[in-house]
């Protein structure tokens, strides 16, 4: 099969409502956004509290975050697959090979990348704003509140590349997910199936989706980011 | 009656080690304006930042309108200060945005206030302007029209027209005046500008390496200082 009919087939898949791809589009969306939340509800605030303030071992911390920001998704995988595995601590949750198990192995991913950007973000707010906002009267949680406004550059490319790392990723999900079709099988792991099975057109097709997700995702948020209401944070 | 907005009692503030203020005794009275003047590292902005309760300091005891104050102070107290930074940072959006914020924080209904800050600054056609796109005496404006709007009961400036055309000066000046006829707001201004000070302040301080030398009603001040550093500073010498 050439590359042109793969695509063609492709376009034909995605035309005609194949049944298995939308459901596999559909736990794509489920898991990436509640990682995702979760990453984000956890990594922006413990990256606000790092940055915005002054402790012995911060300097290590922030080392560590950033090398997690690195963090190789197998490994990640594989130590939460040991946790979740029947002899694992988390064993009792039954929830290997189920998507909690491909959220939590995500968020694990992702949490580096959201709280390291946001760090990143916030240090690039000039330091003397917080002092003024005090000044004129905010208490200490409008005072973060404020500098996350301000740092909002920092804190959209921190989510988008949380997003970026969830929906990219292949090991920990094939891992602790293990890709069972109808139940834990997500694009990118679907994309690695049907490529081995010589399912180019089907493979392309769901390529072509998740380059569609991760492209109308970065619109929305960066459409967000330059609405005036989100940008006063009114 | 009017009684002291502040009462300092042997305050000192020491950093890393080294004392950067050291004052025996100071009242700030209600309704004044109070001017503070000195060369750079006397101690102003300092003494600002713990009128502002922005940092506790080192010993000695700060009275606000005669309520012993306690580091860090209640948030419904700390509000009644507001302060004009040396170098003021508006915050990202309109200037309207900037000047709603301190009573969005206060959750104050700020329409009407926001409209009559505008006009009175001469700000209306900038409302909707972008705050990082403003001249340095628009953005200087915008900044005491923001410390302004939840209207304070004292208000402090420091060096808020450093580098200023003399038109924005004027017009900063004026407010500040208006200000003080409104009577409701005390005023505490750390200026280098000795002619600003002449022409604002009821009262003047001086400071010198963190120490007040010298603290008077403007006329006596600048006409017949105790302090011959004083009367050099007023000459336009150099004091050190």
């Amino acid at each position: 099969m050439t590359f042109w009919q793969s695509l063609i087939d492709a376009a034909r898949l995605l035309l005609t409502g194949y049944p298995e791809l939308w459901r596999v589009i559909g736990l794509t969306m489920q898991v990436t956004g509640s990682a995702l939340a979760i990453s984000a509800v956890v990594g922006i605030p413990v990256g606000a509290a790092i940055a915005l303030s002054r402790f012995p071992g911060r300097h290590l911390l922030v080392t560590v975050l950033y090398t997690g920001m690195g963090l190789p998704p197998v490994v990640v995988g594989l130590a939460v697959y040991l946790f979740l595995s029947r002899r694992g601590p988390l064993g009792g949750l039954d929830w290997l090979f189920t998507p909690p198990a491909m959220i939590v192995a995500q968020a694990i991913i992702a949490f580096p990348l959201v709280a390291g950007l946001t760090i990143a973000g916030l240090e690039g707010v000039d330091p003397d704003l917080r002092l003024q906002l005090r000044s004129l009267g905010a208490s200490q949680a409008q005072v973060v509140r404020a500098l996350l406004v301000e740092a909002r550059g920092g804190v959209l490319a921190a989510l988008l590349a949380g997003f970026g790392g969830i929906i990219s990723e292949v090991g920990a999900a094939m891992l602790v997910g293990g890709n069972i079709a109808g139940q834990t099988r997500v694009l990118s792991t679907a994309i690695v199936l049907e490529t081995r099975q010589g399912e180019f057109a089907l493979a392309v097709a769901m390529g072509g989706v998740l380059l569609g997700l991760a492209f109308g995702v970065n619109a929305l948020l960066l459409g967000l980011e330059r609405r005036p209401n989100w940008r006063t944070g009114r | 009656m009017k009684g002291a907005a502040y009462d300092l009692l042997g305050v000192t503030r020491v950093y890393d080690g080294r004392r950067v203020l050291s004052v025996r005794e100071l009242a700030v009275q209600e309704g004044e304006i109070l001017a503070v003047v000195g060369p750079n590292g006397s101690g102003k902005s300092t003494l600002l930042r713990l009128l502002n309760f922005l940092e506790p300091c080192s010993a000695g005891e700060i009275t606000y309108f005669g309520r012993r104050i306690e580091y860090p102070p209640p948030l419904d107290l700390r509000r009644e200060v507001t302060m004009v930074f040396q170098r003021p940072i508006l915050i990202n959006g309109t200037v309207r945005d900037n000047l709603a914020y301190p009573l969005r924080l206060r959750s104050l209904q700020n329409r009407d206030r926001v409209e009559g800050l505008l006009a009175q600054f001469g700000l209306e056609r900038l409302a909707s302007a972008s705050a990082r796109k403003l001249s340095v005496g628009e953005y200087q404006r915008v900044a005491l029209a923001r410390a302004l709007a939840a209207f304070p009961r004292v208000l402090l400036l420091d060096e808020p027209t450093a580098n200023l055309d003399p038109y924005s000066v004027a017009l900063i000046e004026g407010i500040v005046q208006s200000v003080r006829a409104a009577g409701r707001t005390t005023q505490v201004l750390v200026t280098h500008n000795v002619f600003q000070a002449k022409r604002l302040a009821d009262r003047v301080v001086m400071l010198l390496e963190g120490d007040v030398i010298e603290a008077g009603n403007t006329r006596h001040f600048f006409d017949d200082p105790r302090d011959p550093r004083t009367a050099a500073f007023v000459r336009g010498e150099m004091v050190y």
